[in-house]
């Protein structure tokens, strides 16, 4: 059971099982909660998810050899997104990375971190030390009005507001420790904060109490990121996915792309300098019936694509999708369709995010 | 007039051998938000159990299943600009087709409202 279980509960949070976990789906409903964190700040329980503190002698060399990542180049405590990827250049999960001083914190994926922790395990060497902070739980605070909201009740060596986009540090909250970055999955300014299980409670309460925070459930997660145009491990991304395909090269760092080095570096090495033949993009659909994963999109009698995530767009008012799409029929513009319970949907590519990145990268 | 209720949580008010379909209070407020509808033609026939009318939540696409076979007669197009009739006022404003009865002794197996109201007090 997560640490904040009973407090959803208490909150009017309709529970549904998620990654082994009851979480809440929603609380008041899922258009208000979804527009309530765009306007103004939303409280996301993410315990699921899997927080690992990486270290031991030889560890950066150790971790480049699973990771595409340069660790060179991570400055200390700014988190860095990057991915687990198997031989073939599939995607095992996606993650991000931030350097402590004595070792590496990683964020994973709820659903995958069992699979995670043993291919870490297997693929790491025996002097290097994976320890799983289950006794932490994983807060993010979204919104236009985040900052301000945790702003008033964090303490630190230095204040709230240096941390820019993609920036991390140690905090207090009513004198809680509590590792603070600013990042997050809606596309919105806001914080990630891990604090310990047994505080959760007293933290997500006080957070709660600022005017401008409201709680928020797994469904108004899942349409904040979609409208944000973030891939969610297990729908958009899988080991029957390249990072490639999936537009993330930027999980790729500069200089392993052309010196390699880490699994699946042939695939993702020859993708990146001749293209794919599908890619992961963005559809808006005509009218307002929703297409939803597994959906197949079509350009007259062919079949060129398959949907991934798809809904009712809050903030835009319509469906939008993403779907892998044959490279040819991928540019922004092209007219397609999808086949939703038999019927034929118009909808056409368009770039991503569906709804502007509002990240803080400095005054 | 005679409202009747299914274990689907739809809805169907008869009288005679016309009927007009809804869905529940229940299920829309299991539903959630609601942002389309997807109802049936008219004139298109319909066997009880048959899904001729969709509802599409942000979580997900949703059948209603008529609780009678029948004929559509008509279908609430008031719902294609304010699908969210459906989440305020899901047993009057809300209703979703109308349909002819081709046989009244289905309705023999359906709840009434006291029996509709047991069974989700038990869910």
């Amino acid at each position: 059971m997560l640490p904040l279980d009973a407090w959803h509960r208490a909150r009017g949070g309709r529970m549904v099982e998620f990654a082994g976990y009851w979480m809440p789906v929603q609380y008041e409903g899922i258009i208000a909660e979804h527009t309530w964190t765009r306007e103004s700040a939303g409280l996301f329980d993410v315990s699921h998810m899997g927080q690992l503190f990486i270290s031991g002698e030889g560890v950066e060399a150790a971790l480049e050899a699973v990771l595409p990542i340069d660790l060179a180049t991570l400055k200390p405590y700014g988190p860095r997104y990057s991915l687990l990827l198997d031989e073939n250049g599939g995607v095992l999960d996606d993650l991000m990375v931030t350097r402590w001083n004595s070792g590496f914190y990683l964020v994973v994926n709820g659903a995958t971190k069992w699979d995670d922790i043993g291919h870490l395990r297997e693929h790491l060497p025996d002097e290097v030390t994976i320890n799983h902070l289950e006794d932490s739980a994983l807060l993010a605070l979204q919104g236009p009005k985040a900052f301000a909201a945790l702003e008033r009740v964090v303490t630190g060596e230095y204040p709230l507001a240096a941390l820019t986009f993609m920036k991390g540090g140690q905090f207090k909250i009513d004198g809680i420790d509590a590792w603070i970055s600013r990042s997050g999955y809606t596309g919105e300014d806001g914080f990630e904060i891990s604090i310990p299980a047994a505080d959760a409670e007293r933290v997500a309460d006080l957070i709660c109490a600022q005017p401008e925070v409201k709680p928020i459930g797994l469904g108004a997660r899942d349409s904040l990121r979609l409208e944000a145009g973030l891939p969610l491990y297990g729908h958009d991304l899988s080991p029957d996915t390249s990072p490639i395909e999936a537009g993330l090269l930027f999980g790729i760092n500069k200089r392993r792309r052309t010196e390699g080095g880490f699994p699946g570096a042939n695939r993702i090495m020859r993708e990146i300098a001749e293209g794919t033949a599908r890619k992961w993009v963005g559809l808006v659909l005509e009218g307002r019936q929703a297409a939803r994963e597994g959906a197949t999109v079509h350009l007259g009698a062919d079949q060129v694509g398959v949907v991934t995530s798809g809904g009712f767009s809050p903030s835009r008012g319509e469906p939008i999708a993403m779907a892998y799409i044959a490279s040819a029929n991928a540019a922004p513009g092209t007219k397609l369709e999808i086949e939703v319970r038999g019927k034929r949907l118009a909808a056409e590519v368009v770039s991503t995010p569906f709804v502007p990145h509002r990240y803080f990268r400095g005054a | 007039m005679t409202r009747y209720f299914t274990q689907d949580h739809e809805w169907i008010d008869v009288d005679g051998t016309s009927g007009v379909v809804g869905i529940t209070d229940y299920a829309q407020s299991q539903l959630g938000d609601i942002t389309y509808v997807d109802l049936p033609a008219a004139g298109s026939t319909v066997k009880k159990g048959d899904a001729p009318c969709v509802v599409d939540s942000v979580k997900a696409a949703s059948d209603v299943y008529s609780p009678v076979s029948g004929t559509i007669t008509s279908a609430n197009d008031a719902l294609g600009d304010a699908p969210e009739t459906v989440n305020t006022d899901p047993e009057e404003g809300g209703w979703l087709f109308r349909i002819d009865l081709s046989d009244v002794s289905e309705l023999e197996g359906l709840m009434d409202k006291a029996a509709y109201d047991a069974y989700v007090a038990e869910l």
